[in-house]
């Protein structure tokens, strides 16, 4: 789960990282005020992607007048499918010099990763393809942690003056990392101003398997996402017009990967995982049902846990009329197999043979 | 033969008592598994269908000499159930779990690194010889022995080629799942290693997905192979920057893509199978 930048802003405060001062916006009236007692600011939009920046979404103004009409601007834009409700606020800091801070998880080496540059504000995949040089890397042991001599050669790699306060920031974020199960701890920019440095952006990625122990403030979004994940499964929407239903990840990856083959494009990737019971099995036809691109559905289970005649009592229960291929095999087959055959739906035997099929129904009531 | 377990296994369950622990245990001991003990703090003393309950692995390997592990407890506890069964010397542990934070396990595979103890997974199926042992999590009915090693770091998928395979007679030395997270306790490297060594294997198939290099980093190896290995890489159609499920399934950074696996391998000369009913044809040509 991606944070968004302001409650990032509050963690990376709370652990003595400096941030710029700031305050929440929902609508131009505030986003005055606040500007009013701030002066000239940035506003922000709010949403949990990147490429806010590029999207219009990030707009300077030095006075109240420039911050009303900039926030009406912002407020309620679309940023990669995420509608703009809120706007932080915050004083705008010309950076001296733009650096990049960064903490992920390399997954080859299985331990934490530091990445550092002394340019920042851009995109740090970029720099990595076009000036490797310019990007220090150093790897953390989990258990040890993160040593001081480490936290030192990155600060002088970084900027020679302000040694002592780079190195700071650099333990800081480690705990930042650490404490709150991040897969991306990221400062970009890292700013020099008059005043020190100063983390410009926060970027904040959590486990998702850490939410157990994890007390982040969730925005309640009514996505399809959000409304599998509460119901123990996993949903991506996609471009096209083949609802699937899969249990297993892998498999439901082969199942879009097929349709594709086939001549379809899936409308979602959908993974119901092991075990799924009928009430799970009808939240996600629902889900997948209530996108109107959706011309077929496609469901396709091998049963090892999951139970064939339980995912079949959740298909027929779930009423939904729009047609729908399956492909039912493992425990309790014949069960399963049998429902479904009273309830004329189209079944067949293969993961193929339903990819062909969902393809064929999909065009023909195009 | 075949690769990590063979009918002297004696499978210890961690968690056995909760309602997936029993149910595999027993579907383990249907397959011919020898399941020796289970563990669950709290509830020894207890059986679950006729094997004996500890309340640790210390007494569990004690008692009944345990040299394998499966796992089957929550997230919130599975690290320290590895732990446990690395620090009593279990050779193979074998972890199903799904959802265990990732900081915990690179922790603990720091952790098992100087240790004599090998994991499989988390968040993978386990590991079934034919006619020998099964730990984890595989259906019973779709396997058959025969001479292909399996690799892969799905389940259900893993099932299907299995499946597949088995229908047309064509049977499999050992299939081994090494987990969907994005840190695995085992690569795909130290599994083929273990199919190249193994007189029985005479064939390799390795199912990888979006996500990581470790698809790529095994490229070096297989052509190092005297025996064919066939891949199968799924996520063609997936976009980046989205978890697919698996919680490894996700396109981040470079290398990650289906597309860029799939040309590395076969420019690597290794032969690459487009969809599960594919693999399974190339297979029959070779073996």
């Amino acid at each position: 789960m991606m944070l968004y930048e302001y409650a990032a802003k509050e963690i990376f405060s709370r652990y003595g990282i400096p941030v710029p001062r700031s305050f929440l916006a929902t609508d131009a009236t505030d986003a005055g005020k606040i500007a009013d007692k701030l002066g000239h600011v940035v506003l922000k939009a709010q949403v949990a992607t990147g490429g806010r920046g590029k999207a219009g979404g990030i707009l300077r103004a030095e006075n109240k007048h420039d911050a009303q009409v900039n926030a009406r601007q912002i407020l309620g834009m679309s940023i990669k499918g995420l509608t703009v409700k809120k706007l932080l606020i915050e004083e705008y800091i010309k950076p001296e010099k733009e650096m990049y801070l960064g903490i992920t998880i390399d997954r080859k080496a299985r331990c934490p990763i530091i990445m550092a540059s002394s340019e920042g504000g851009v995109d740090i995949e970029e720099v990595a393809r076009t000036s490797p040089e310019k990007i220090k890397k150093m790897h953390i042991h989990p258990l040890t942690e993160l040593h001081d001599y480490q936290a030192r050669e990155i600060a002088i790699f970084l900027n020679k003056d302000g040694v002592t306060q780079i190195i700071d920031i650099i333990q800081k974020l480690y705990r930042v990392f650490t404490e709150n199960d991040c897969t991306l701890a990221e400062i970009n920019p890292l700013a020099l101003t008059g005043n020190g440095f100063i983390a410009l952006d926060a970027k904040m990625n959590i486990d998702d398997n850490a939410m157990f122990r994890q007390k982040f403030m969730e925005e309640e979004e009514d996505t399809p996402t959000a409304t599998a994940r509460k119901n123990g499964m996993s949903y991506v929407g996609l471009d096209g017009d083949i609802g699937c239903i899969v249990n297993g990840a892998g498999l439901a990856m082969a199942t879009l990967d097929m349709i594709k083959y086939y001549g379809g494009e899936a409308a979602n990737f959908m993974d119901v995982r092991a075990g799924a019971n009928k009430e799970q099995i009808k939240v996600a036809l629902r889900l997948v049902s209530s996108n109107i691109k959706v011309k077929s559905i496609l469901i396709n289970i091998f049963g090892g846990i999951t139970k064939c005649d339980e995912v079949a009592r959740g298909i027929i229960d779930s009423g939904v009329s729009i047609p729908i291929v399956i492909r039912l095999t493992g425990t309790n087959e014949e069960e399963g197999r049998r429902m479904l055959e009273e309830h004329d739906m189209i079944l067949v035997s293969t993961s193929e043979e339903a990819a062909k099929e969902a393809v064929a129904l999909g065009h023909s009531h195009k | 033969m075949g690769i990590l377990i063979n009918k002297d296994t004696r499978l210890l369950v961690q968690g056995i008592t909760g309602a997936v622990g029993s149910f595999q245990t027993k579907q383990m001991q249907d397959f011919g598994t020898n399941v020796v003990a289970g563990v669950t703090p709290g509830k020894g003393g207890n059986t679950v269908n006729g094997v004996p309950v500890f309340d640790s692995v210390r007494e569990a390997v004690d008692v009944e000499k345990s040299n394998a592990s499966v796992i089957f407890v929550p997230p919130k506890f599975a690290a320290d159930a590895i732990y446990e069964a690395c620090d009593n010397g279990i050779e193979l542990i074998v972890c199903i779990t799904e959802g265990i934070p990732v900081h915990d396990m690179m922790r603990v595979c720091a952790y098992l690194e100087n240790s004599q103890s090998m994991l499989l997974g988390p968040n993978g199926p386990g590991v079934t010889t034919p006619g020998e042992s099964k730990i984890g999590i595989m259906p019973n009915p779709i396997h058959s022995p025969g001479n292909v090693g399996l690799v892969s770091r799905s389940g259900t998928l893993t099932y299907e080629i299995i499946d597949l395979l088995s229908k047309s007679g064509i049977g499999q030395s050992t299939s081994v799942g090494i987990g969907g997270d994005q840190i695995a306790g085992t690569s795909f490297i130290e599994i083929l290693r273990l199919f190249e060594e193994d007189p029985k294997t005479s064939a390799v198939v390795m199912v990888g997905e979006i996500g990581g290099t470790a698809e790529q980093d095994a490229i070096e190896f297989i052509k190092q192979m005297s025996k064919p290995v066939i891949a199968y890489i799924v996520g063609v159609s997936a976009p980046a920057g989205k978890t697919m499920g698996h919680a490894g399934a996700i396109v981040s950074s470079g290398g990650g893509t289906a597309i860029e696996k799939i040309q590395a391998f076969e420019s690597a000369g290794v032969t690459v199978g487009k969809s599960p009913v594919d693999i399974v044809r190339i297979v029959k040509n070779i073996v």
